[in-house]
């Protein structure tokens, strides 16, 4: 899996579902989801993060509803992986599912607003360009990591059902 | 070696003699509950990607809830796509318009111990209180265990919380787990909250679904109560019979919890959360006062027939204050018919409440009854993110229904004991 490279956006504690992925948007398509994507914490956020970016944020990111489209939105965002101190545990497997890495990072706190990082998901290794900081975290488990590398759950499915019928 | 019941359902499932916790081991599903919001709208063109049907359809419940009724063309066409999908593949057992899916999986009797269940939606963990191991998942995961009937697992610890004593009047299984969602904290991942103690084998099967329902509050991968009396009754008052060793699934004696915390239900008073977190909660009374515009009794966790009735004992002879709303969505029809039949709906409505249908409804605002900027709205739900319940600004505090009951006659937060006999 290639290297991450963007900008740092940075988030609090407990971060929810409902506010990646708000209830009154559930019927619209993704992209006007998107738009409003964590806009009830940083209304700047949509509009301005670039693909490749980095979401890093406190203890349990994700806690919440099981809803899919606060991974998807992110993913739609161009997020390149996703960092915190802990994860909800429905929004660590929905990431994983969609090909978005999800890296448990307990030094998130050193990080500030806009700094650069390069990510290795795999290597676990997070460098802060700014600051100089390389970090060394547990990469992405083995068993999941075969799905996050063919690109989540449906193409890792799809790899499975073609063994299955050769 | 003693083994929790955690542990003894996984390695069941696992086809294992025995599973440790954090070991990750792969399990069949013995019930898959697909909702209208994650299921089929999102499982189908998935399936039709991968040109496959799914694996069992006797072993998937399907229930329209979310989106019910329709009150546009969106909703309306994700409701019609949820009866084509039943019909397509044959799923018998499709509840359209019949109720919240958490509060069905327990009227019709659908869960027993010792199952391993999977729903795509958070507060699948209600189910535990059958004593099964049942836990929520995304829609791109029960798209795997629609096809595959599989799912992995990183088995969990079990922390026990054991509650002892009675509770003292307008006190309930919601003002427990609002407290330990402050006590606990909402951070609990990788671990399966087992309730017991005396005040928990004393609750019903409806309250006991309360404890379970918010383990996801409390970031858990789910919760569950050990089978009794209790849960064989509410099987059999559902058409089931048991199966003969349904008792068995129990932790051992000397089971390895990796944590045990012991609470006295006796001194606790009723709780609230204050907005935008189940765990900003502390007793009703100590956060000032709060004006209300809404009173909400709703949703799985908060508007079953046990709810309704609490409702109704506060507001029997008396009357929502002006200035304020009530709102009642009962959480299935099988509820709001016998709360017809019992006299319960005939207390709401004079005392003025306003009926809404039966579904998740502005819970997550998806339907009726959502919130105005910076109104302020007291309900037996389970959440309060901020924007959970439509705007972003408006401010939204849990309580029992006791609680939302008396807070809609005061006008104001307040204590239901001020209201009970
Ligand atoms: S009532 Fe609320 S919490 Fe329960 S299933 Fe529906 S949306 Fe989820």
């Amino acid at each position: 899996m290639k290297l991450i490279e963007g900008r740092a956006w940075v988030f609090g504690d407990d971060v929810n579902t409902d506010v990646m992925a708000p209830g009154l948007y559930f019927k619209s398509p993704m992209a006007e989801m998107a738009r409003h994507c964590l806009e009830a914490i940083d209304p700047s956020f949509a509009a301005n993060v670039r693909p490749g970016d980095v979401v890093v944020a406190g203890r349990n990111f994700g806690v919440g509803s099981a809803r899919e489209q606060a991974a998807m939105a992110l993913n739609h965002l161009g997020v390149g992986a996703v960092l915190a101190v802990s994860f909800g545990r429905i929004f660590y497997r929905n990431a994983l599912n969609f090909g978005l890495p999800a890296l448990v990072f307990p030094a998130a706190g050193t990080v500030v607003a806009g700094d650069r990082l390069r990510v290795d998901p795999v290597a676990g290794r997070i460098e802060n360009t700014r600051s100089g900081a390389v970090h060394a975290v547990n990469g992405i488990p083995a068993h999941l990591m075969a799905m996050v590398e063919a690109g989540g759950l449906m193409p890792w499915l799809k790899l499975r059902l073609r063994k299955e019928n050769a | 070696m003693p083994r929790t019941l955690t542990e003894k359902i996984l390695a069941r499932a696992a086809g294992r003699s025995r599973v440790a916790p954090g070991e990750i081991v792969t399990c069949r599903v013995d019930l898959a509950l697909l909702l209208d919001s994650g299921g089929p709208r999102r499982i189908w063109p998935r399936l039709k990607e991968l040109g496959v049907g799914v694996w069992d359809p006797d072993r998937i419940v399907l229930c329209s809830d979310h989106f019910t009724p329709a009150v546009d063309a969106e909703s309306a066409a994700i409701l019609q796509l949820t009866r084509d999908f039943a019909r397509q593949f044959g799923i018998r057992r499709f509840f359209d318009m019949r109720g919240i899916g958490h509060v069905l999986l327990a009227e019709q009797g659908l869960l027993e111990p010792g199952m391993f269940a999977v729903g795509g939606d958070s507060h699948s963990s209600m189910g535990g209180a059958f004593g099964c191991f049942m836990a929520g998942f995304g829609a791109i995961e029960m798209t795997g265990v629609a096809v595959t009937g599989e799912i992995w697992i990183q088995v969990p610890d079990t922390v026990r919380v054991n509650w002892s004593g009675r509770f003292g009047p307008g006190v309930v299984a919601k003002d427990i787990v609002l407290f330990l969602c402050r006590e606990l904290g909402m951070e609990n991942g990788g671990r399966v909250i087992e309730y017991g103690g005396e005040t928990v084998r004393n609750l019903s099967i409806w309250e006991r679904m309360v404890l379970t329902n918010m383990a996801a509050e409390l970031g858990a991968e789910t919760g569950l109560v050990e089978a009794d009396e209790v849960t064989l009754e509410a099987l059999r008052a559902a058409g089931r019979e048991p199966a003969a060793d349904a008792l068995d699934w129990r932790s051992d004696p000397g089971a390895g919890y990796s944590a045990s915390h012991d609470f006295a239900a006796t001194d606790l008073p009723p709780q609230v959360a204050a907005p935008h977190s189940p765990a900003n909660s502390g007793p009703v009374g100590s956060f000032g006062d709060v004006r209300v515009d809404q009173a909400y009794l709703g949703a799985c966790v908060g508007a079953k027939l046990s709810d309704l009735h609490m409702a109704a004992q506060v507001l029997k002879g008396r009357h929502v204050a002006p200035g304020t709303r009530l709102l009642v969505a009962p959480a299935s029809t099988k509820a709001m018919a016998d709360a017809a039949a019992d006299g319960t709906l005939a207390t709401l409505t004079a005392a003025g409440a306003y009926l809404l249908p039966t579904g998740c409804g502005a819970c997550a605002a998806l339907g009726a009854g959502v919130l105005a900027e910076n109104e302020v709205c007291i309900s037996s739900t389970n959440r309060n993110f901020r924007g959970r319940m439509g705007a972003n600004t408006a401010q939204v505090w849990l309580g029992s229904p006791y609680t939302v009951a008396a807070s809609a006659v005061a006008g104001r937060i307040a204590d239901p004991r001020e209201f009970l006999p």
